[in-house]
C-alpha cells in the first residue's frame, strides 16, 4: 500500500530524513516512533505531498507521490501533528468543504458529514466554533477531517500530543477503531501507545531507520536480556564492583538510599540467560550483606527505545 | 471549477464570521457614501444656482451630472478601493501558512491553482458585495437627474477590472509572507506606486513617460470614468491580473519546496 525507497530531504544544510526505506501492507497500522527531531513529521508531509523530498521514492495506495500527486491526495486522510483547523468555522461547514474539496458527490456531502460526526463523537458540538473547541474535541475535527473521504490510507501525526489522560484513552480508542481495510501510519514518541495501537513498529531517529519489526518480535529479541533490581545493605562502593565482576552483568546503576531506607538500590543488567538472581542472592550471603529485595525486571519497550535511539548494541537494525 | 466553488464559499463564510471583512466594507461604504453626499450636494448647490442666476449659469458652462457627480465618484471610488481591499486581500493566504491550515489545504487534492482562483473569487465576490452597496447612490442621482446610463456602466467595469488588480496583487503579496500586515502594507505601497506614477511620468524622459504612463493605474482608468470601454485598457488589467496570480502561484509552488 506504501512503497518508500530511499527517501531523503534536506533543509538547506540541515538534516531532515536520511534515506528511510520501508513498505506498508493494506490494512496494517504501522507505528512510526522516534524522539522530537527524529523526522516523523518530515516524512508524513513528504508522503501526504504536502512537500518534495530531496531524493528517493515513495508510491502511496499505487501512485508515485511526485508523479500523481492528486490521484495520492484524494486517497489519503492526513492529520497534522498542529492540528491546524479553520477557528471561524463550525464543524459541519468546515468538514462539508474538505469533503467538497476531497470530491465526495453533492448530494453525498451533508450524510457523510453527519456520518463522520457521530463516529467521532462530535455531534453535539455542531453548533460551536472550531476556535471555541477543547483540544480534545478539534482533535476529534481533525480526524474527522481526515476520515471524510473513507481514505485508504490514514496518516496521523501525533494524533494524542497535548491532550490530557482521559482525551488520549479516548482517542486512542477510537483510532484503533479505524483499522481493518485501512492502513494507517501514525507517529508518536510515547511507547504505550504505539505497542498498545501498532502491530508494527518503525523506529526513527536523526532522520534514519534504526529498527524495523512487528512490535512482538521487538520485545523478544530484547526478552533475553534480564534486569534485576537488588537493594542490598553493605559498603556501597564494594558492592557495586563486587555486582559488576558477576558473570554476564552488563551494567551496574547504582541509586542513593532513598528517606527512611538503609540501603542503596542496585540495576543490574545481565546480558542474557534467566538473568542473575540466584548470583546476587549469593553474592550477598558470602559477604554477609544484608539483601532486602531482589526484584527481576524484563526489558520494557521503553528500554529498547532508549538502546535503539542511545545506539548501544543489542537490537539489530 | 468545482474545487474553486467550494474555496470561494468558505472564503466567504469565514469572512462574514471576520470582523476585518466586516469593518473593511462598512468603512468603505460609508466613506463612499460621504464623498457622494458632498459631491451631490454641491452639485445641487451649483445646479439650483445656475437656474436663479442665469450670469453664473453661463460661467459654469453646461451644468452636467455625468462631469460633475458620476467622474468624481468613480475616481474617489478607486482610491478608496486603493486603500480598503489590501485588508480584503492580506488575510488570503497568510493566515493560512501562519496557523498551518494551509498545510491541510496543500494536501487535498486541490491544485495551487484552483487554490488562488479560489481566493481570487472569494474576494472579488466580496468586492462585489461593497460595489452593490454603492448602487443606491446612482438611484439618487437618476432619481434627482440624467445620469448617462452609459457613463455609470463603464465605470463600474472599470471599478471592477480596477479591483480585481488591486486584488490580484494583494493576493501575491498575502502569499510572500506569513504577516497579514505586513501584507496589507506591502500590497499598499506597491498598488500607491502604480497608481502615482502616471503623475511622474509627466517629469519622465520620452521613452520612459510612455512606458511608466502604460504601467499607471491611472491613465487606463481614464477612458472608462469617461463612459469609454476600450479593449488596450481592459487587456491592460486582464495581463495586470493573470500576471501577479501567476506570481503567486510560483509563491505557494515555492512554499512547497522550502516546506
Ligand atoms: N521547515 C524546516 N526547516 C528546517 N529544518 C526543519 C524543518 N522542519 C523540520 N526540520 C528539521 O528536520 C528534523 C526532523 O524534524 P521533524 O520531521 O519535525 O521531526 P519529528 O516530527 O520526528 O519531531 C529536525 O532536525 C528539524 O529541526
Ligand atoms: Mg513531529
Amino acid at each position: 500500500m506504501i512503497e518508500v525507497e530511499g527517501l531523503t530531504k534536506t533543509y538547506g544544510e540541515a538534516r531532515g530524513i536520511d534515506n528511510i526505506s520501508f513498505h506498508v501492507e493494506r490494512g496494517e497500522i504501522l507505528g512510526f516512533l522516534g524522539p522530537n527531531g527524529a523526522g516523523k513529521t518530515t516524512t508524513m508531509r513528504i508522503l501526504t505531498c504536502f512537500m518534495p523530498a530531496t531524493g528517493g521514492k515513495a508510491t502511496v495506495a499505487g501512485y508515485d507521490i511526485f508523479e500523481e500527486s492528486l490521484k495520492v491526495r484524494s486517497r489519503i486522510g492526513y492529520l497534522p501533528e498542529t492540528v491546524p483547523l479553520y477557528t471561524d468555522m463550525q464543524p459541519p461547514s468546515y468538514l462539508a468543504f474538505v469533503a467538497g474539496l476531497k470530491g465526495l458527490p453533492y448530494r453525498r456531502i451533508k450524510p457523510r458529514v453527519e456520518e463522520v460526526m457521530e463516529q467521532v463523537g462530535l455531534t453535539h458540538m455542531a453548533h460551536k466554533y472550531i476556535g471555541e473547541l477543547s483540544k480534545g474535541y478539534r482533535q476529534r475535527v481533525g480526524l474527522a477531517q481526515a476520515l471524510i473521504n473513507d481514505p485508504e490510507v490514514l496518516i496521523l501525526d501525533e494524533p494524542t500530543i497535548g491532550l490530557d489522560p482521559k482525551q488520549i484513552v479516548e482517542i486512542r480508542s477510537l483510532i484503533k477503531g479505524l483499522g481493518g481495510e485501512r492502513t494507517i501510519i501514525l507517529s508518536s514518541h510515547i511507547l504505550p501507545e504505539v505497542s498498545m495501537v501498532c502491530e508494527r513498529l518503525i523506529i526513527i531517529d536523526e532522520g534514519k531507520v534504526k529498527a524495523m519489526d512487528t512490535t512482538a518480535n521487538l520485545l523478544k529479541g530484547m526478552g533475553t536480556a534480564v534486569r534485576v533490581e537488588a537493594r542490598i545493605g553493605g559498603p556501597a562502593d564494594e558492592v557495586e564492583k563486587e555486582l559488576g565482576a558477576l558473570a554476564g552483568v552488563r551494567v551496574v546503576t547504582r541509586t542513593a538510599p532513598s528517606n527512611g531506607e538503609l540501603a542503596a538500590r542496585y540495576l543490574v543488567e545481565f546480558a542474557n540467560g534467566d538473568g542473575g538472581g540466584h548470583l546476587i542472592s549469593r553474592l550477598a550471603a558470602r559477604h554477609a550483606w544484608d539483601l532486602y529485595e531482589l526484584i527481576p525486571a524484563k526489558l520494557t519497550l521503553e528500554d529498547i527505545f532508549i538502546k535503539v535511539v542511545t545506539k548501544e548494541e543489542g537490537v539489530a537494525s | 471549477m468545482r474545487n474553486v466553488l467550494f474555496i470561494v464559499n468558505k472564503e466567504l463564510r469565514s469572512s462574514f464570521n471576520s470582523p476585518v471583512a466586516l469593518v473593511t466594507i462598512t468603512i468603505f461604504t460609508a466613506l463612499i457614501g460621504y464623498y457622494f453626499y458632498n459631491i451631490f450636494a454641491s452639485f445641487s448647490t451649483l445646479s439650483f444656482q445656475a437656474q436663479t442666476n442665469p450670469v453664473e449659469a453661463k460661467q459654469y458652462g453646461a451644468l452636467n451630472v455625468t462631469e460633475f457627480v458620476i467622474r468624481p465618484f468613480f475616481g474617489i471610488m478607486s482610491l478608496v478601493l486603493l486603500i480598503m481591499l489590501p485588508m480584503l486581500t492580506m488575510r488570503s493566504f497568510a493566515e493560512e501558512k501562519k496557523s498551518g491550515t494551509m498545510e491541510l489545504l496543500l494536501t487535498f487534492p486541490v491544485r495551487d491553482i484552483e487554490a488562488i482562483m479560489g481566493k481570487f473569487f472569494g474576494c472579488l465576490a466580496l468586492f462585489f458585495l461593497m460595489l452593490a452597496l454603492t448602487f443606491p447612490c446612482m438611484a439618487l442621482v437618476a432619481y434627482f437627474g440624467e445620469p448617462e446610463w452609459g457613463v455609470i456602466g463603464a465605470g463600474y467595469v472599470g471599478m471592477v477590472l480596477l479591483a480585481s488588480a488591486f486584488i490580484a496583487m494583494g493576493l501575491f503579496m498575502s502569499s510572500i509572507t506569513e504577516n497579514q500586515i505586513v501584507a496589507a502594507i506591502l500590497s499598499f505601497a506597491a498598488l500607491l506606486v502604480l497608481y502615482m506614477i502616471g503623475y511622474t511620468a509627466a517629469y519622465a524622459g520620452e521613452w520612459l513617460n510612455v512606458i511608466l504612463s502604460y504601467l499607471s493605474f491611472t491613465a487606463h482608468f481614464e477612458s472608462f470614468a469617461k463612459g469609454v470601454i476600450d479593449t488596450s485598457d481592459v487587456n491592460y488589467y486582464l495581463l495586470f491580473v493573470i500576471f501577479f496570480l501567476f506570481l503567486s502561484m510560483r509563491s505557494l509552488e515555492s512554499k512547497r519546496w522550502r516546506g
